[in-house]
């Protein structure tokens, strides 16, 4: 009896749906379109920007602006001491920054007892990815040019250079070996491997793509800092190419924000020049990096 | 008793009676086989959570030993401790004895490490290396303890013809370990234990995701296998334990219930839990 509909109790009528419903200014749309704004606002801007500083520099992009010193002639000044100065710390930097970067990535993710301390320290390695680079540079000359008297010189702006990449190479590599699936690790123990065995052969060579990512996109970084360097004092006039460790030296970015401090308009344009010559480097290492991740991906993949 | 549960025993019924034959020719409850792993008094942890309280059995050299049990009963946790992969979970703790050989692998001064090279394991989901290719797989046990691989070639033919493979990627070596199906991948990780000549094969839930074909593989080969190899396989599909195993050990709630020869287990259980257990009246 009670399973029976009650005589009178018709079903609501059902509502009748159309397959268009739901295609005027729905959220779904207006969500859309505020997205695509966002993306577009910003590559018009940078498109504007690549446009205008192409225009100014194109008479002085030339093998002579390349191949000379600066100069107080601004037709005859060129960027050479700053690109081997930026090339030659670029390369310090790294050697610097990725050993002792990457040892402490697998430290904090791999080895360390998940206590007080360690999460300590963690949390002030995020921090420190968030600190100023110029207070990265009043390190730098208390420590390396003073304390350490290695003076003003391409060793001191490297190691510089290289506690204010630490951070977020620590933090990539971080990032990269959690990527690495828990089953895998075990399949590993599961061999006899020990933690190092696994570590070596297991871990690392698969999140190899994310650690080299990451540590070329910080490099890309610094080869745009000028702040600490400046602090540390790099020369903004530099005639001759770094010769040794010690040497004085210069880097694109100063020698940019040198041309661009000075009135004559000449010089304005070795500055965008100039900037050219370094959006090129930042475009060919981020470059760097996706070919080597694709590279790596489609060999394991 | 419902009709289902009449269906359910009468199903393992005749799976275990369809070899009956070869438990009559093997002797499988011949108390005298030696005993190849024993645990005693076995319980594990994970944090405050007891896991596994007080277990006591003895797994057979070259047989076939099944642990089943519903969800959560600690099945799993109890084949990790036979190889020390337990204490790699953070928290986990334990108590009691394993003994392999009768030498107890929790003793002071064991490494884990060498106990792991002599009963190797196979995981439920397959997790072959994605960095390496097929015969580096095989070889990988090797190549991650960093051991000298004479004649590499012969060693990968004769592990993966173990682990039925060969005649599926003898062509097809150098591609990535990742590149075969489910099944495939599965065989692949067996081959690479094998590959280490272990004394012992721990299986936990090796064909739970895998489709009926591979499943029927896998479980052919543990018989042919468990003529070299001592084989202790979890697994929630208790069809399969009734085809597979020798002996059936039933877990709940991290106690032992019932450990007897796989015939006896399913036809004349001793115990009321398993009874309702395997006829399907809970788990």
């Amino acid at each position: 009896m009670s399973t029976q509909a009650l005589p009178g109790s018709v079903p609501p009528p059902r509502r009748a749906h159309t397959l268009r419903e739901g295609m005027g200014f729905s959220g779904e749309r207006i969500f859309q379109a505020l997205c695509w704004v966002a993306i577009v606002v910003p590559l018009f801007l940078l498109g504007v920007l690549v446009v205008d500083i192409v225009f100014d520099a194109w008479p002085r992009l030339s093998w002579q602006f390349l191949s000379s010193y600066p100069s107080r002639r601004p037709e005859q000044a060129g960027i050479l001491a700053a690109l081997a100065g930026s090339a030659v710390m670029i390369v310090l930097t790294a050697l610097m920054a990725i050993p002792v970067g990457v040892g402490a990535a697998i430290y904090l993710e791999e080895y360390a007892p998940d206590n007080r301390l360690t999460r300590l320290i963690e949390l002030n390695i995020s921090n420190l990815a968030g600190v100023p680079s110029i207070i990265y540079g009043l390190l730098g000359l208390e420590l390396f040019v003073r304390a350490m008297q290695m003076g003003r010189s391409l060793l001191a702006g490297s190691a510089t250079m290289a506690l204010l990449l630490l951070p977020m190479v620590i933090m990539a590599s971080r990032e990269a070996l959690r990527t690495v699936p828990h089953a895998l690790r075990e399949a590993g123990f599961a061999l006899g491997a020990d933690r190092w065995q696994m570590l070596r052969r297991v871990v690392l060579p698969s999140c190899l793509p994310g650690i080299l990512t990451g540590i070329i996109l910080s490099l890309a970084r610094a080869v745009g800092e000028t702040a600490p360097l400046i602090t540390i004092g790099a020369l903004t006039y530099v005639a001759f190419l770094p010769d040794s460790l010690s040497s004085p030296f210069t880097v694109l970015p100063i020698q940019i924000f040198n041309w661009v401090s000075r009135p004559q308009v000449e010089f304005h344009r070795n500055a965008a020049a100039g900037i050219v010559i370094l959006l090129l480097l930042m475009l060919l290492l981020n470059g760097a990096a996706i070919w080597l991740r694709v590279r790596l991906q489609r060999r394991y993949a | 008793m419902a009709a289902s549960e009449i269906t359910a025993k009468i199903r393992l019924i005749e799976t275990v009676d369809a070899r009956q034959h070869e438990f009559a020719t093997q002797g499988v409850d011949d108390p005298s086989a030696p005993v190849k792993l024993r645990t005693k008094d076995l319980s594990a942890w994970y944090g405050d959570t007891q896991a596994l309280k007080g277990v006591s059995l003895s797994v057979y050299d070259r047989h076939i030993t099944a642990i089943i049990g519903p969800s959560g009963c600690g099945k799993s946790t109890f084949i990790r401790c036979l190889n020390r992969m337990h204490e790699l979970i953070p928290g986990a703790r334990l108590a009691g004895q394993v003994l392999l050989d009768d030498q107890d692998i929790y003793e002071n001064g064991v490494n884990p490490v060498r106990v792991r090279q002599r009963v190797g394991m196979v995981f439920q989901k397959a997790n072959p290396f994605p960095t390496m290719s097929i015969r580096d797989n095989v070889l990988a046990g090797f190549r991650l303890q960093g051991l000298a691989i004479r004649d590499g070639n012969s060693l990968v033919e004769r592990a993966l013809r173990h682990a039925a493979l060969w005649e599926e990627v003898r062509d097809s070596l150098d591609r990535p370990g990742t590149s075969l199906s489910g099944g495939q991948q599965q065989r692949l990780c067996i081959a690479r234990a094998l590959a280490l000549e272990p004394e012992v094969l721990l299986m936990d839930e090796p064909a739970s995701a895998l489709d009926p074909a591979s499943t029927a593989k896998i479980e052919e080969l543990m018989i042919e296998l468990k003529k070299d190899y001592t084989i202790v396989i979890v697994t929630h599909n208790m069809q399969q334990a009734a085809r597979v195993s020798d002996f059936t050990a039933f877990l709940l709630n991290g106690e032992l219930v019932e450990y007897n020869p796989t015939p006896q287990l399913f036809t004349t259980p001793s115990d009321p839990r398993t009874e309702a257990y395997i006829t399907g009246r809970f788990g």
